[in-house]
């Protein structure tokens, strides 16, 4: 395989780096490189946005990208929404709405869902259920998650 | 959040147990969850040096291996090892199935591949990226051989047969007989006869399959951490395969698993499969299964053909009826299959009374992959057949469909309840909780608007379904596949049986320590424990932690262990409260010794032992806890030191199958009633879900938030099968859903708004009154919505009969409905 290539990047305000082959996927540099587990694996192939994380602010998938073209790139992973100990106003209110069970899609949903607010922060239900719908979930039917991010906007205006 | 469900809990000279049981508690799980800190099996290592493997899986329907070329792959960069079917053939024995049919299942191909993505080769390399390049350079020589797919073709004498051994295609065949269904038949004044197609869908887990497998060839032990949630029936069939020894197979399963529905006890055969490329390569190997292989190549429901016929009298009453039915299993017939077909033995009759009854089962293998519970196994085939042909019987005498559901019910008072197939039915109400939801639904005023629109040339229907909801199988039903005489048979061992255990310990503080076997994915089981444990102690969910992960070898467990079939909310709240009230008894019996009056005259209230009199001293946990462990000398003569107690739990009615094919299937049997109302657009075929209402009756709710969350999660993976999910072959058996590009699952903007309620019959059975609704509405939306879109389409004579119902398939309905003039009503 081809030789290693050095990849800088900012994630979740940190400077890291790294060396990957040129093929490495984003989600696997993040887990296995950068030892960020919170970003998960669901489709690889760029449906299920289990992978969403933010690039540069924008929701991606970083299972169709790239670790080398993430290069001099600023990365939001689940990990840093939180602060402290302190959810993000987000992450409170899919706790309050019962917007996860097993938790896998989470990550995805709630980057997702950043992004979405950030674009429409006073969103209608059916805006935010089709920004919702780049994002698979097979246990909560979405209503808690949809229920969570309406309750959220408000809160993320202020 | 307020509770939005009656509270339960009450012991049994009634008095409120619960301060926590029957509200709506946040989930414990939650704060890792959502800060990326959980642990599913991608994320850490548990062990150095784990090498990964990619999987060699065949691109035919059917063909026969003759040979491998591994030597380029075995040259290529960082690869140590390649597992061959060949491997596999020499190096363990096939799994047990669950019929007495010939068929040799192994954890690979090894003399031919059955099904597209049958795993032929595993190469085993330093990351996944290698493994994945060297997979592409194992040479497989395949001789092609014609594939079959449908399970009534498969049946020709003159289809291609998987298994040779076998002789045809049938895995296996009952004829199950209850009552004297010919004579209801000859007794009928009404006939109904109905063809069915359920189709082949999976819950698709946004986390795949994933295992980390080491075997230590100088201890001899097998050590695997997988998102596996048995360890169920599963690993003593895995022990046997790779014959080790059961204490020396050790399942261990991380405390988060990324979903579930059933599909994760199919599993198993890669646990034998990267167990045995573990012990070739030398090194720890770690598989995770991707989307592809996922889709093409894991599990689903069986696709069944169904034949139905009904007997009844023209007032409405069911006299009898005759089920029949092909089961699609793929392949080969994995177990625990074919519970597709025998999960539901004890509830074949749902809600209703009838007494006569024929089960014409034939379990059918073909060249697609291999089937295994989903959530609501088997139970959404059999409601939305039954629930058919309830409508079916209402329209042929010209009632109201809700009629002829009245009618028919069993009556309250006749539970706890044996039906004429085995099944105990422990609590309920099925009349007064249907009427809830049709008084939810407001049932007369949808009627009437119905009417309005009909006459303004809309197609509005309302759909009514209602079902029993099994919980906690009994894993003797499985027996039920064979014959009577086979089971007659001095050497054969019945198999009944459904236990599960807990532990609680108390900390020198007096805080608790719960210890569970169960491995949930995603129902919240530590939230949930934490409130029963909680209620029992007097103390507050948050002085409790609860330990879920699984390991067999420091667990107690048995062979109905794991999470699967609406187990937890029935079984596994049972043993935790009763392990509860175990050390409860310990610490009065303790208190006495000290305050030197007798444990009689003493009670456990609000977390301390006091006098039942309510004056004098008393010793609170913590009080108790203290002295007990840093003072030993000061417990009782002959009572054991440390504060711990293990309770097991086991239904005493959970009994093999009789010689007359009935058994208790399951132990705890909730009901669900549910009406929806929909509109559909004839030029484009789209459904729209005007009011879908369900009411549930699972006994004593303990987390109203956790419940509504399973009844949502249900509906929504029962509607993906109504209406959009199946895994589709062509004629030659390739997969033509192989992503999720193809494999349409529902989003957020599919999910519709759902009125849920609950009735309360607490279950007689159950420590707490609570039974399992975890598979819930998956089970009836399929019928709910069939009858729902059969209703608006009455006009055109179109009455659904398969699902899904794509916009293509459900337009294609109309367009030849709309070219020929309405039939009449069938009789």
């Amino acid at each position: 395989m081809s030789e290693p290539v050095g990849v800088r990047l900012v994630v979740n305000g940190v400077a890291r780096e790294g060396r990957c082959p040129p093929r490495k996927l984003l989600v696997d540099f993040i887990r296995e490189d950068l030892g960020l587990t919170g970003t998960h694996v669901g489709c690889e192939h760029g449906i299920c946005g289990a992978c969403t994380v933010l690039v540069n602010g924008e929701a991606a998938r970083a299972c169709l990208m790239l670790a080398v073209q993430a290069d001099g790139a600023e990365i939001t992973t689940v990990e840093g929404l939180a602060r402290g100990e302190r959810l993000h106003p987000l992450q409170e209110s899919f706790r309050e709405h019962h917007a996860l069970q097993c938790g896998f899609c989470t990550p995805g949903m709630l980057l997702t869902a950043l992004d979405l607010l950030r674009v429409h922060p006073d969103p209608s239900e059916a805006d935010v259920r089709e920004g919702l719908s780049a994002v698979l979930c097979r246990c909560t039917g979405y209503h808690g998650i949809v229920k969570a991010v309406l309750a959220a906007a408000p809160r993320l205006r202020e | 959040m307020p509770p939005t469900a009656p509270r339960g809990g009450r012991d049994a000279k009634g008095h409120v147990l619960s301060a926590w049981v029957g509200t709506s508690v946040q989930r414990v799980e939650d704060a890792r969850l959502l800060t990326g800190r959980g642990t599913f099996i991608d994320d850490h290592p548990p062990v150095g040096n784990v090498h990964h493997a990619a999987i060699v899986r065949s691109p035919h329907a059917h063909a026969r291996i003759r040979g491998y070329d591994v030597a380029a792959a075995l040259r290529m960069e960082g690869v140590v090892a390649v597992l061959t079917g060949a491997d596999v053939a020499k190096a363990c024995k096939p799994f047990g199935v669950g019929v007495t049919a010939p068929v040799h299942y192994f954890p690979s191909a090894t003399d031919k591949a059955r099904f597209v993505g049958e795993p032929v080769a595993v190469v085993v390399a330093r990351d996944r990226y290698l493994a994945e390049d060297a997979a592409d350079a194992v040479v497989v020589d395949y001789e092609p051989l014609p594939a079959v797919v449908d399970p009534e073709r498969a049946l020709d004498p003159d289809a291609p047969v998987l298994h040779e051994a076998v002789g045809s295609n049938l895995a296996g065949h009952r004829r199950l007989v209850y009552g004297e269904p010919d004579a209801a038949f000859r007794d009928a004044e009404v006939v109904i006869r109905e063809r069915f197609r359920f189709p082949k869908y999976g819950s698709t887990p946004i986390e795949t399959y994933g295992l980390i497998a080491r075997w230590d060839t100088l201890d001899g032990v097998v050590t695997v951490w997988s998102n596996f949630m048995g360890p169920f029936i599963m690993h003593p069939l895995t022990a046997r395969v790779l014959g080790v020894a059961e204490n020396k197979l050790r399942f261990i399963v991380p405390p988060d698993i990324g979903g579930s529905f059933g599909i994760k006890s199919s599993m198993y055969p890669y646990i034998a499969l990267i167990a045995l490329a573990a012990r070739k390569a030398g090194v720890p190997v770690k598989w995770i299964e991707d989307r592809r292989e996922h889709l093409i190549a894991s599990s689903s429901g069986t696709d069944r053909v169904a034949w139905r016929e009904l007997a009844a009298r023209k007032d409405g009453t069911v006299l009898g009826m005759r089920y029949k039915w092909y089961d699609n299993v793929g392949g080969y017939i994995r177990s625990p299959e074919p519970g597709c077909s025998f999960r539901p033995t004890g509830n074949f009759v749902g809600p209703y009374r009838f007494q006569h009854l024929e089960v014409d089962a034939s379990v059918v293998m073909t060249n697609k992959s291999l089937t295994g519970p989903n959530r609501g196994y088997a139970c959404g085939h059999l409601y939305f057949e039954t629930e058919g042909m309830m409508d079916r019987l209402a329209e042929a005498i010209g009632v109201d469909p809700a009629e002829v559901r009245r009618k028919n019910f069993i009556a309250a008072d006749a539970l706890p309840y044996r039906t004429p197939t085995g099944g105990l039915y422990d609590s309920g109400d099925y009349a007064a909780t249907f009427d809830r939801a049709l008084e939810l639904a407001g049932y007369v005023e949808l009627r009437r608007e119905q009417a309005r629109a009909r006459e303004a040339g809309r197609y509005h229907g309302i759909g009514l379904a209602v079902a029993i909801d099994p919980s906690v199988s009994n894993m003797g039903y499985v027996a039920t596949a064979l014959d009577p005489q086979f089971r007659a048979k001095p050497e054969y061992l019945p198999k009944s049986g459904a236990t599960e255990s807990a532990s609680v310990k108390i900390d020198p503080l007096g805080r608790v320590l719960t210890i569970l076997s169960s491995t949930p994915q995603g129902q919240g089981h530590q939230t949930i424990v934490a409130q029963i444990v909680a209620d029992e102690l007097g103390l507050a969910p948050g002085d409790i932690t609860v330990v879920d992960e699984m390991d067999t070898f420091t667990r107690p467990w048995s062979i109905s262990s794991g999470t699967y079939s609406s187990r937890f909310g029935s079984i596994g709240t049972s043993a935790v409260a009763l392990a509860a009230r175990k050390l409860k008894r310990k610490l009065v019996d303790y208190a006495a010794h000290l305050m030197e009056i007798p444990a009689a005259q003493l009670e456990f209230r609000d977390g301390a032992v006091r006098h039942r009199t309510g004056t004098g001293p008393s010793y609170s946990v913590k009080e108790l806890a203290g002295r007990a462990h840093w003072n030993t000398e000061s417990l009782p003569d002959g009572m054991e030191p440390m504060l711990q107690a293990t309770a097991v739990f086991g239904f005493p009615e959970a009994r093999a199958v009789d010689h007359e094919d009935r058994v208790n299937s399951s132990n705890t049997y909730g009901f669900i009633a549910e009406v929806m109302a929909v509109e559909v657009d004839p030029d484009t075929a789209a459904i729209k879900i005007l009011k879908y209402v369900t009411v549930h009756d699972a006994g004593v709710i303990i987390n109203p938030m956790i419940a509504e969350g399973q009844i949502y999660g249900g509906a929504l993976h029962g509607l993906g099968g109504a209406l959009y999910e199946e895994m589709e072959y062509d004629d030659s058996g390739q997969p033509l859903t192989g992503t999720f590009m193809d494999y349409l699952v529902p989003t957020a903007s599919e999910a519709p708004d759902i009125d849920i309620a609950h009735v309360v019959s607490p279950s007689p059975l159950t420590t707490l009154g609570s039974k399992g609704l975890g598979e819930s509405s998956s089970m009836t939306v399929p019928a709910v919505i069939a009858n729902a879109v059969s209703d608006a389409l009455k006009p055109l004579g179109v009455r659904i009969t398969e699902l899904p119902m794509t916009p293509s398939r459900l337009w294609r309905l109309i367009q030849d409905a709309r070219a020929e003039p309405p039939r009449g009503a069938q009789t």
